[in-house]
């Protein structure tokens, strides 16, 4: 479904010659009066968050992002989001748009019907208006060692850690993640937990992991394999409906809990095999 | 953080939820059956008795009630906490046991056949 | 510049009204009371069957209770729904990598279909229904 390239400008002319008059008006064609509802909080002066409306005139091939943008330039200054890329790299503009979570760059206005409404990311604490406070999900981040701790260390002479197509494969699809932490805020069970370490940081744990060129897994196992890790999900699944970058977390996950599972019974059940 | 125990509970859960996804509904389908009125043979004393009287038999009868209880007791366990019951503890334990219990009076049960 | 950030709640008894998927998950993990329940009737039959032919043909009869027949169609709903979410997680759970391709996870999810209907044709044999 995903097409994040700006679509082509509607034709000026139809083929028939008539019937055009709505299009091709100067100073913009095709375009339509949007409706949103937008959660404010200010820290300064509020102790709740509160819906404002906002009526914008927006091009129809415009996403929810332009919108935020065009009522930031001419209606209301003080609106707070952040963004950067507005094409679904970045991973800085996700946002809940009808209470899904997206990014607001992929939000194609055209989806939607009636009012828009826009809110902060659930389950992050909210800083101002859209803007959330990432910090738990960053600190998560840095404990599962999202990097690759090489099997064994090779002098810069001895060249390059070399793969295979296939050892690529295993693991590519869990490397596309944009940190843009939409399945935090579509897991139920880390909205519940906030202790879970969650589906972004443990997809990158387990993308490490299966690295041919990895040694790092035992290390990260430690938190992996804790009540936090892999053991507070009760596959959901959410976390891979929402990736705008078609990570499956939820597969990650499962797969980790049958290794650490793997992981137990040696430990635990064969003699000597505590490795 | 120590490292969860949980693949105690976790392994026999995901084992019983493959055993009831392949066998659970087949047999739900044969009681109906015998419920509306058409027992079919295999459900008859002798044949069934005759069945649960030999040793695979009665492991594999063993095996399916055990893991299927597992499986839906360690299930519902994560359904209390999702509708909002916070004495997991408890819960777990009320569960687990049962389903301990109940594996415990089928062993029983057979060994009696 | 100090913070003060807005902390919002969930509703730890109501959040899965938020989203029909959370709906969709809770229905799947609700079948696990009709599970349990069945596997309860289970052992009481194994108890029937160890009791003599009496006994065992009084469980066949309380089976044909009204109340017996709705609980049992409803646990065939249930089971067959765990099993078919069951099927389609196997893909995520155990993908088979040959080369470098993945095989399709329908490929996967779908032999297990397969096989669940080839064992449950086979018990239905065995239990002298054809």
């Amino acid at each position: 479904m995903s097409n994040s390239l700006p679509r082509s400008q509607p034709p000026l002319a139809a083929p028939n010659g008539g019937a055009v008059a709505s299009l091709g008006r100067p100073g913009g064609n095709n375009e339509r009066l949007v409706q949103l509802e937008v959660l404010r909080y200010n820290p300064d002066t509020d102790t709740e968050a509160h819906f404002q409306h906002y009526e914008v005139m927006c091009q129809e091939e415009w996403v929810v992002l332009d919108a935020l943008n065009k009522i930031k330039a001419d209606i209301d200054p003080t609106l707070n989001y952040r963004w950067s890329c507005h094409m679904a790299v970045c991973g800085s503009c996700g946002m809940m748009i009808n209470g899904e979570p997206k990014l607001s760059c992929h939000a194609f206005l055209r989806s939607y019907e009636g009012v828009i409404r826009v809110e902060p990311l659930t389950h992050f604490p909210v800083e101002r208006d859209l803007v959330t406070a990432p910090d738990d999900f960053m600190e998560k981040l840095k404990r599962v060692k999202p990097y690759l701790i090489p099997k064994e260390t090779k002098a810069v002479s001895e060249g390059e850690y070399k793969q295979t197509p296939a050892q690529l494969m295993k693991f590519r699809q869990y490397s596309m993640c944009i940190n843009c932490m939409l399945c935090y805020a579509a897991c139920p069970e880390y909205g519940l937990t906030p202790s879970f370490i969650g589906p972004a940081a443990l997809t990158l744990a387990h993308r490490y992991n299966i690295d041919s060129r990895d040694g790092g897994r035992k290390e990260r196992q430690e938190v992996v394999a804790t009540h936090e890790g892999v053991w507070e999900c009760t596959f959901v699944g959410a976390c891979s409906e929402v990736c705008p970058a078609h990570v499956d977390p939820a597969s990650a996950l499962q797969q980790m809990k049958i290794t650490s599972s793997i992981d137990w019974i040696v430990e635990h059940l064969i003699p000597g095999g505590k490795s | 953080m120590a490292k969860s125990h949980k693949p105690v509970v976790w392994f026999p859960f995901a084992a019983g939820g493959t055993v009831i996804a392949f066998f659970i509904p087949v047999i739900v389908l044969l009681t109906l059956m015998a419920a509306l009125g058409h027992v079919p043979a295999g459900l008859g004393y002798d044949k069934l008795h005759a069945f649960a009287a030999n040793g695979l038999g009665k492991l594999i009868i063993f095996g399916v009630v055990a893991l299927s209880l597992w499986s839906s007791a360690h299930r519902l366990r994560c359904t209390f906490y999702d509708f909002g019951a916070r004495a997991d503890t408890l819960v777990a334990t009320v569960l687990y046991v049962g389903a301990i219990v109940g594996s415990l009076f089928s062993a029983v049960y057979l060994l009696r056949i | 510049m100090s913070r003060k950030p807005l902390v919002r709640e969930v509703p730890p008894t109501t959040w899965y009204f938020r989203h029909p998927r959370y709906l969709r998950y809770m229905s799947r993990e609700v079948t696990s009371i009709f599970v349990g329940a069945y596997c309860v009737l289970l052992v009481v039959g194994l108890q029937s069957l160890s009791s003599g032919e009496a006994a065992w043909e009084d469980f066949l009869m309380a089976l044909r209770s009204p109340a017996s027949i709705a609980f049992q169609f409803l646990a065939l709903i249930a089971t067959v729904y765990h099993a078919a979410t069951w099927f389609n997680a196997t893909q995520k759970a155990m993908p088979l990598q040959i080369g470098e391709d993945f095989v399709a996870g329908n490929i996967i999810s779908g032999a297990h279909y397969v096989a669940w209907a080839v064992l449950s044709v086979g018990v239905l044999i065995i239990a002298g229904v054809f």
